[in-house]
Order: C-alpha cells, then structure tokens, then sequence
C-alpha cells in the first residue's frame, strides 16, 4: 500500500472539499471492506483516504409508509436488516442483504459502499485495469476466463459485472440517488446511476470525483410484492452467479406492473423491460414466470465460458418472481 | 523382557476410547502459538519479490533503489541473472526491513528486466501440450483386446480433475534468526526432525547446528516437508542482518500460487463387463501436470484389479507453481475415474452399483471381505436400499436426488521413530520425540499410549515435541505418524516399566515378572494387597531420573500396513442451476488398531470435509494468455462453509479382524474418495455423468445439456 494522507471530515461539505478533481487523487472510505484491499493490491493508489464515517447526516433511516424511506449512504448492510419496516415492506432488499454473505461484511459494509464497490472481476484485481486488458491494448476477457462476467449489456468494452448485491432491488423499487458534490447537490433515479465504462479510466457510476453519495430515496412499497432471488453456488461466503430482484403490483393474482432488475449479469445492474413486459397482465404462474425469465435473456449472448449464466438468469427470473408472488416468503 | 505388543481388549484403559485432544483448550483459547505468530525481539519483516511471467529469464536484476530505503536491514537475492523462471510466482529477491510495509515497498522498488518465453499453463487438453507432454507409463495386464472381445458391454467415458492447492490455514513460512553460528528456525512445517539435514547445504553449516522448533501448525496436507526457497532467504537475511529474526510467511495469493498443488487428472476410459456384471477389461489413456515436474502416475484401475488392462499416461510439464505430495498422492485422481467408470458402466448394465461391486468383490484384493462388509455397512447407514433408484432421480421438480458410492485403500504403515521416555524418581513422566502434531492430536495419542501402558492418568504424561533435539521421528506424510510413534513410545513405556518392576521388587517380595502396572500402582499380578504406588515405585530409582528410549521399526506387531474405505454420498442437484448441495455422506474406515477413537474419527470428518471443497469448489484457474492464476484469494478460490458440508456420519471399523493389525494411519485414505463419492451421487440425481471435477454450475448445467433438455 502507498503512503496516504488521511481526512476525517465531519461535514459532507468539508469532505467534497478534500475530494480531488480527478480519481487519482481521493477514495472515499466508508466501510473499507474493499478498498484497503484494493489499496494493499496497488489496484487504486489514492494520494488521501477521506473517512466520511464521522458525518452524522448520512447515517440513519427514516421515513413512513407513506412517505417512503431515506436510508442514510452510511447505513450498514446489518442496520438495513434490523430495521423493523424493512422485512415487511421491502422483502427485495433484505432478501439482497441477506445474501451478502458474512456477518463482518454485514456490520461494516455500508449501502453507499455497496453501490459504488469496484467490479471483482479477476482481471481488474490482477492489476490489468478496470477493463482487463494487456499492455498492448489486447482485451483479456473475451479469450481469457470469463466464467463470472456478463451475459448482457456486453458488447462494450466492459465485461465484468456490477458487483452491488443491492442495487438491482433498490432499483427495482425505483430507488433515487442523493448526490452531493461541489455543485451542490442532486439527485438522480438509481437505474441511471450506473454506466458502463469505455476507458479504463471512467467509473462505474455517475458520479464526479469530488462528489458523494449522501442518501437512497425508496418510494413508499407497502402495497407491492417484491422478492430478490440469488443463485450463488456456495451457503457460505460466496459472490452470486446471478440474482435478480422484482418488484410486483398485483390485483389479485394478476400483475398490473412490474420492475425486474438482474444483478452480476451486465456492467450495470440490469432492468429487463422485456421480462416486465412479459408478466404484465399475466397472472403470476410457472408458465408466465418461466416465459418473463425467458424473455429477459433473449437478447443475452454468451462470452467463451460464461453460456451457463443465461440460464442462471433465467431461473433467478422465474423464481424471483414466483417468490414475490408468494408474499416474498421462501 | 516385555512383550511387546498391544494390550488385549479388556485390558485397555485409554487405548480406544475417545478422548478428547489435550492441546484443545489452548487452541480454542487462542494460547496456542503457531510460528506464524510469533513476534521475537527485534524481528524484521521479509518479503519476497516474485516472477510476474510464468515462463521467462532473468536479463538483469537492480536492487540498490530498495537498499538504499530507510528501514531497509538487508537483500537477498534468491534466483539471479540468467536463471530461467519456470512459473507466476517464483522467487527473485528477498528483502528483509524494519516492518512489512517497507518490505513491500523495497520489493517493489527492484527493477528486474526479464526476456519472456513461451508458456503453457493448461492442461486440460492434450493436444495443446505439445513439447511438455511426455509419455511416462505404459502397462498391460493379460490381454485387454481379449477382455474386450469378451465383454457384452462397454462403456467409454473421458474424466478430468483441475488442479488444486493445499490451502494451508497457515502459510508456509518461517522465523530465522543466528545465535552466534547456530541458527534457530522456527518453521512451519511437516517433518521437524527432517528440517536440519535440508538446510545444511544450502547455509553451508552443519546440520547439527540447526535447531528447529515448532509447537502447532495450521495445516500441511503434504505440503510442508522441506525448507523452501523464502525459509533458506530468510536465513540468509538474517545472517545479514547480524542474526536478528526474520519473519517470512507466505501472503495468501503466493499461498496459492507457489506453496504447492495436486496435479490434474484427465482420463480416457474403456471399461467392458459381461451382462452378469463380471469385469473383463480396462482401458486408459491418461494424463496431468502439476507444474514443471509433472504429474504422478496414478494407479489404474483403483482398487479393482481388472484381469485384462492396457494403461498409458502422459505427464504434462508445465509453467504453473510445482506440485507437492496432497493428502494420499495420486490416489484421488485414481479413484475418481475409476469409480466413474465403474459407475457408469453399472448405469449401462442396467445394474445397481453396489451389487456390481460385490458381484466382482473377488478383484477387490486380499481386503476383499472388509470391503464387501464396510459396503454393506455403509448402504445401511445412507439408506441404500429404500433411497437409490436407477439413474436419473423421476420425481418431479427440479431437485433431484441421488447416491453414489465409492472405496479406496492406502498403506499407513509406521514411520521410524525414536521415543525417549523419561521418568523421574518422584514419578514424573515425560516423554520426549522430534515429532510434530499436524493438529491431528499427536500430543494426545501419545499420552494415551504411555498412559495407558504405564497405568497412569492421561494428566500425568506430559509430552514434549516440535524440537530437533528431541529423539528423531519421522516426517508426518503417507499417514505413517500415528503407527511410528505409537510403536515407539509402547516400547519405550514397556521397556521403562520393566525397569520400574527391577526396582520395586525387592520391596514386593516378587520377581520383577510376577508385577504388573494396574490403577496407578505396581503390584504383584492379582494382588492389590502387594503393591507400591507409582510414586513409592518410582522413588527407588534413587536420586536419578531414567530415560528408556523404544524405536520403530522394533519387535513385535505394533503396526502394520494397508487400510480400506468406503464411502457413500447422498446428494440433491438443483437442475435448473446445475447447484449441488451435500445431504449425507458416510464414511466406514478401517485402520487396524484405534489409539483414540474420537479423534480418529476427526481425521475422517476433516477428510469428507476436506473433500466436500475439492468435489465441488476448488480449480486453480490459470489464464493462459497471462500465465498467471486467476484466482489466488479466498474469494474465488472457493472452499465450503460450514452450511456446504451436510451431514457427515463416520463409523470406524474396530474389533476382530481389525484390531490384531496393528496401528495404521488414517489421514490420507479417506481423504480419497470424496470427489468420486459425490459424482457418483450427481450422476445418479441426475441421470448423466457430469465428466469433471469440481462440480460447479456450469459443469453440470453443461452435461445436463448434452442429455438433451432438463
């Protein structure tokens, strides 16, 4: 790890002011449960750590069931799964959380940090750069072991996939990003936050390097059913294949509409209109919710290794949205 | 004299029982010090510049930038100009600084020019080997093409196992440090007696100044049997640096990369039966790598000795990190295609497996009615009867269920080993070996035999171990630990109570033979009225404690060698996601005579464990455009959590039959079967051979796909 300077600011405003004007220069350190690795591995090389656990305001959740809820950006994943509105009215994202599969992770790991993590892809971690490539400009994924990367959204330069586990509910649920920057602030809908990078030196989000997520607006879901399923190979300790979050409004057993958004599948977390679309209308059975899993690959096209994800996709599709059906209960 | 042999069954106090391991406390308290945690005064941090290209030559190497660094005690360089680098990983330079942070940063600062050279770090595939492949074995036995005009039914199937590592919870590493021209090092490892010999040469001293000392370690698998590169460097650093203490353990990405493997499997196989089921030949062409030394050659068939057979196989020499022995070389690969085979080919004959292995039980060797009982006795325990069904689980719903089974055999004869035993005349006992605890309760099974033979409390045996100084015993590898050290230590207690008989004698009124050791007291046989305490007994030694040495090998049947297995797997495959999940696996072992029974069957529970990871998780992944493994973390090198295992359930074989063996080993064999255990069960759930090791979704979901639909 490189010698850093170290801030502890205790106002949002003082710590965009020790932000830096490019990415070189700040990390933002909240829970840190991936970037001192990140840092130990010479994969960023921050000239200072602004520490933003010390600014009260971006902790917290509030809110009513009508108003929907304000989750502070510092909230802990584990905060999020002790808050007793939760498992009743966002079944999705305690499902999502409850798949983060460690309970260090889960006291330390924040939803501001969840949301702005680095992709886990192997090539990027190995230091070959955010898109994996060598130093002739040769990419490595597309010939190399792409297993883990994605099935949609890949005919970019980027290939891993988006790592958070809780963005594909939050934006199910048609969440909202609080920004605050230098510019002031503002807010953007969670589903346009996410970009797909073209050159390694872009992120993954839309944000500015001397800007900071604060909160996540959920709207009010006290009357929806939701549910996020995850195919993750191991009980323990273990990234998903694939998951994928739904939020459904339903008269009766029928489904008025929908929000279908796949996670670990795309460069971005990935809403499927075509799966929407699909079980709009429909009534909730085996049938319909095999054909909205279907329809949400149909534009999928595998890398080398990767083909078994489409039906990983697939699967988590139709079980996320049976098991909403259900009331989210497994 | 003593007779030196086991005691009969009614006569064992601890010999057999289950006991709980002495050094448990100290471990779960975290007392327990491992030389990875040690902090000696003074200690400097080393750290070891590594070879980003799997296959290159040193043009140059500069490491003033990195001596000139403050905090800097000294450099070391390991592989120099002109040395041919033969995997990601390899050693270049060590650099031994003030703390690890300006380790790291010296060893980055290195400027080291390399010319690259073609690599191959593959190897599932034979055709792309090339000039790395190398035929290593060909055997026939009678005359296969016969076999094969005989069989009714053939099956032909090709099965493959990726490499994988140790995964030691401890890395490999050590402490060094000189006192004056002695050097004190404090390894982790295997083989504490073995160590001195190794690292004479390269520190060009006598070995006989080398003290090596260890209390715990955290895991070997076959792994940890020499000095390594970085253990010599650190030496060498401290030298340097006036002898302080050098630390260097291991990161867990070089862990992975450069502390050891188990070479990969890939089989072509030809089986044929009559329709009866009775085996009349074998086929195979198989090959593997394990890095530039490439692969063993395992035995096949396993176990089942096919009357015609024709083997050859082809070793892969490779640019990933060398292979070492992993727990029952060369066994795992072995079976795993075996039992495939036979599986398969039982699914083909329309025959339920277990009745296809006992209808050719008589090519299962001299063992053979242990295995048909340890068969019978394992359906029972899983359910054979009520739960296996012909291939393919019917019922409907994407979760199917299956059983497999599998068996196996090792050696687990005792190693040489000498055991001091020393008793004092206040009737203190102690006894003394350079042998190591590989965490498999060593400690305690020693106390248990000198305990149990001296008719003392388990508590009043203290063990000392983990120091060259100590009587040499030999390394703890192909399970020879438990046989060597029981053997020695039972002949050191017989021989020490004999003398303990000469002296309490007189006192008795009785001919050192007409005693017995009974409760704590020596008295004359089937007399409590004649008897002295321990203590009073030993207080005629006068002023000076005795010291009896036992060695093995020596007279008498202590141990012997050779050991079977079986094992079967319950399993529930998700069909849509291609996820196995364990239910149940049994394991029914045998390994002559028990020293303790509870943490034998630990040694088994650790194996299925062990072996749950392998079957379903663990591949070293290397990329071969980069050379380098892809996966060198926890994260994606994957082993199981505790919610991956299932249920385990292990009965040990004991009694007649078993018992009159002798002590046998028992780490390695049931580390052998897991992986073809647990195929064997997806086969069945699923109704089609999923070819290769692990078993991950997209293996699965692949041969689901050549079925044709789910």
């Amino acid at each position: 790890m490189n010698a850093f300077e170290y801030a502890s600011p205790t106002t949002k405003e003082q710590a965009v002011k020790l932000l830096g004007n490019s990415w070189t220069e700040a990390e933002v350190l909240a829970g840190g449960t991936d970037l001192l690795s990140l840092m130990k591995d010479h994969i960023v090389e921050p000239k200072r750590l602004v520490n933003i656990k010390s600014i009260k305001e971006l902790g917290g959740i509030a809110g009513t069931a009508k108003s929907g809820l304000r989750i502070g950006a510092l909230v802990t994943i584990q905060e999020l799964l002790d808050h007793p509105r939760m498992r009743k009215e966002y079944a999705a994202l305690v499902q999502a959380a409850e798949g983060i599969s460690s309970p260090q992770i889960r006291n330390m790991g924040t939803i501001g940090g969840d949301l702005c993590q680095r992709p886990r892809c192997w090539y990027y971690r190995a230091g070959f750069g955010l898109l994996g490539t060598q130093e002739s400009g040769e990419p490595l994924v597309p010939n190399g072991d792409n297993r883990y990367h994605a099935i949609l959204g890949n005919s970019g330069a980027a290939l891993f996939v988006n790592p958070s586990s809780l963005a594909p509910a939050l934006i199910a649920m048609n969440a909202r990003v609080k920004i605050y920057g230098a510019k002031g602030q503002r807010e953007v809908a969670l589903e346009k936050f996410f970009t797909a990078p073209t050159t390694g030196s872009q992120r993954e989000y839309d944000l500015q390097p001397n800007e900071l997520v604060t909160e996540i607006i959920v709207p009010p879901l006290a009357r929806a059913k939701s549910a996020t399923y995850e195919v993750r190979q191991k009980e323990a300790l273990d990234w998903p294949l694939t998951t994928a979050s739904v939020v459904l409004t339903m008269t009766g057993n029928t489904v008025k509409a929908a929000r279908i958004v796949l996670g670990h599948v795309a460069p971005t977390p990935w809403r499927s209109t075509e799966a929407e679309a699909a079980i709009v209308g429909k009534a909730v059975s085996e049938a319909t919710a095999e054909a909205a899993g279907k329809a949400a690959v149909e534009k999928a096209k595998a890398l080398s290794k990767n083909g078994y994800k489409i039906q990983l996709a697939k699967v988590a599709v139709k079980r996320a949205i049976l098991l909403a059906a259900k009331g989210g209960t497994r | 004299m003593a007779e030196y042999k086991w005691p009969d069954a009614d006569k064992r106090t601890q010999i057999g029982k289950r006991i709980a391991r002495l050094d448990g406390a100290v471990k779960v308290s975290g007392k327990a010090k491992y030389n990875s945690d040690l902090n000696r005064p003074g200690m400097l941090h080393g750290k070891v510049l590594r070879s980003p290209h799997a296959h290159a030559k040193i043009i140059s190497i500069d490491t003033s930038a990195a001596e000139q660094m403050p905090g800097v005690k000294a450099v070391h360089i390991i592989n120099g100009v002109g040395f041919e680098i033969r995997w990601a990983g390899e050693n270049i330079v060590a650099v031994a600084a003030l703390d690890e942070p300006t380790a790291e940063d010296a060893i980055r600062a290195i400027k080291v020019q390399y010319e690259k050279l073609p690599h191959l770090v593959v190897d599932h595939d034979l055709k792309i080997a090339g000039e790395w492949a190398t035929p290593t074995n060909e055997s026939k036995k009678g005359d296969y093409e016969k076999g094969f005009a005989e069989a009714e039914v053939i099956h032909e199937g090709v099965y493959g196992m990726p490499v994988i590592t140790h995964c030691c919870l401890e890395p490999h590493g050590s402490v060094t440090e000189w006192e004056d021209d002695n050097l004190l090092v404090h390894l982790s490892t295997q083989a504490v007696s073995g160590i001195a010999a190794q690292m004479a040469t390269p520190m060009e001293i006598p070995a006989g100044k080398i003290r090596v000392k260890q209390d715990h370690i955290g895991g070997g698998f076959g792994s940890k049997f020499g000095p390594d590169a970085w253990d010599v460097a650190g030496a060498k650093l401290s030298k340097k640096a006036g002898g302080k203490p050098v630390r260097i353990f291991l990161e867990r990405d070089a862990e992975l990369m450069v502390a050891g493997t188990r070479p990969s499997h890939y089989a072509k196989v030809k089986i044929g039966a009559k329709k009866d089921g009775t085996l009349t030949a074998w086929q195979s062409e198989s090959w593997g790598s394990g890095g530039p030394n490439g692969s063993g050659s395992p035995p096949l068939p396993y176990v089942i000795d096919i009357p015609n057979q024709s083997r050859k196989h082809v070793s892969i020499a490779n640019h990933v990190g060398p292979s070492r022995a992993w727990r029952a070389p060369n066994h795992p690969q072995a079976c795993f295609v075996t039992m495939s085979a036979l599986e398969d080919l039982a699914a083909k004959l329309n025959m339920d497996p277990l009745e296809f292995v006992l209808k050719n039980k008589a090519l299962l060797g001299t063992r053979k009615d242990n295995y048909a009982d340890e068969l019978m006795l394992a359906a029972e325990k899983i359910g054979w009867k009520k739960t296996w069904h012909p291939r393919g689980d019917k019922t409907p719903g994407p979760i199917k269920r299956g059983l497999g089974l599998s068996f196996h055999t090792w050696g687990g004869g005792g190693h040489a080993s000498d055991c001091d035993l020393v008793i004092q005349p206040d009737g203190s006992v102690e006894v003394r070996m350079g042998t190591q605890d590989l965490g498999v309760g060593t400690r305690t099974a020693l106390a248990i035999v000198a305990a149990d033979t001296l008719a003392l409390p388990l508590e009043a045996i203290k063990i000392s171990i983990g120091d060259n100084r100590f009587p040499a015993s030999g390394g703890s590898g192909g399970s020879t630990t438990i046989g060597g050290i029981s053997a020695s230590t039972r002949r050191a207690s017989l021989d020490a109570l004999d003398k303990i008989f000469e002296k309490a004698a007189p006192t008795l009124n009785a001919q050192p033979a007409e005693l017995e050791a009974i409760g704590g007291k020596i008295q004359v046989k089937g007399d409590a009225s004649r008897s002295l305490t321990w203590a009073q007994a030993c207080a005629k030694l006068g002023a000076m404690p005795i010291t009896v040495r036992g060695k093995n090998p020596g007279p008498g049947p202590l141990t012997s060698q050779g050991v079977g297995g079986v094992q079967m797997a319950d399993v529930a495959v998700d069909i849509e996601t291609g996820i196995v999940k364990i239910n149940k696996i049994v394991a029914v072992q045998d390994c002559g005579l028990i020293i303790n029974l509870k943490l034998t069957e630990s040694q088994v529970y650790g194996a299925l464990i062990m072996g749950v990871c392998w079957a379903l998780y663990e591949e070293k992944i290397n990329d071969q455009t980069t050379g380098k493994t892809l996966n060198a973390n926890m994260e994606f090198y994957k082993l199981a959590g505790i919610g991956d295992i299932g249920q385990l359930e292990v009965h040990m074989m004991t009694g007649k039959g078993y018992d009159e063996r002798g002590v046998i080993g028992i780490g390695e064999p049931p580390a052998v079967s897991p992986g073809a255990v647990i195929s064997n069960a997806v086969a069945n759930a699923i109704g089609v051979r999923v070819p290769g090791l692990p078993l991950t979704p997209d293996r699965v979901l692949a041969a689901l796909e050549t079925k044709g639909g789910r």
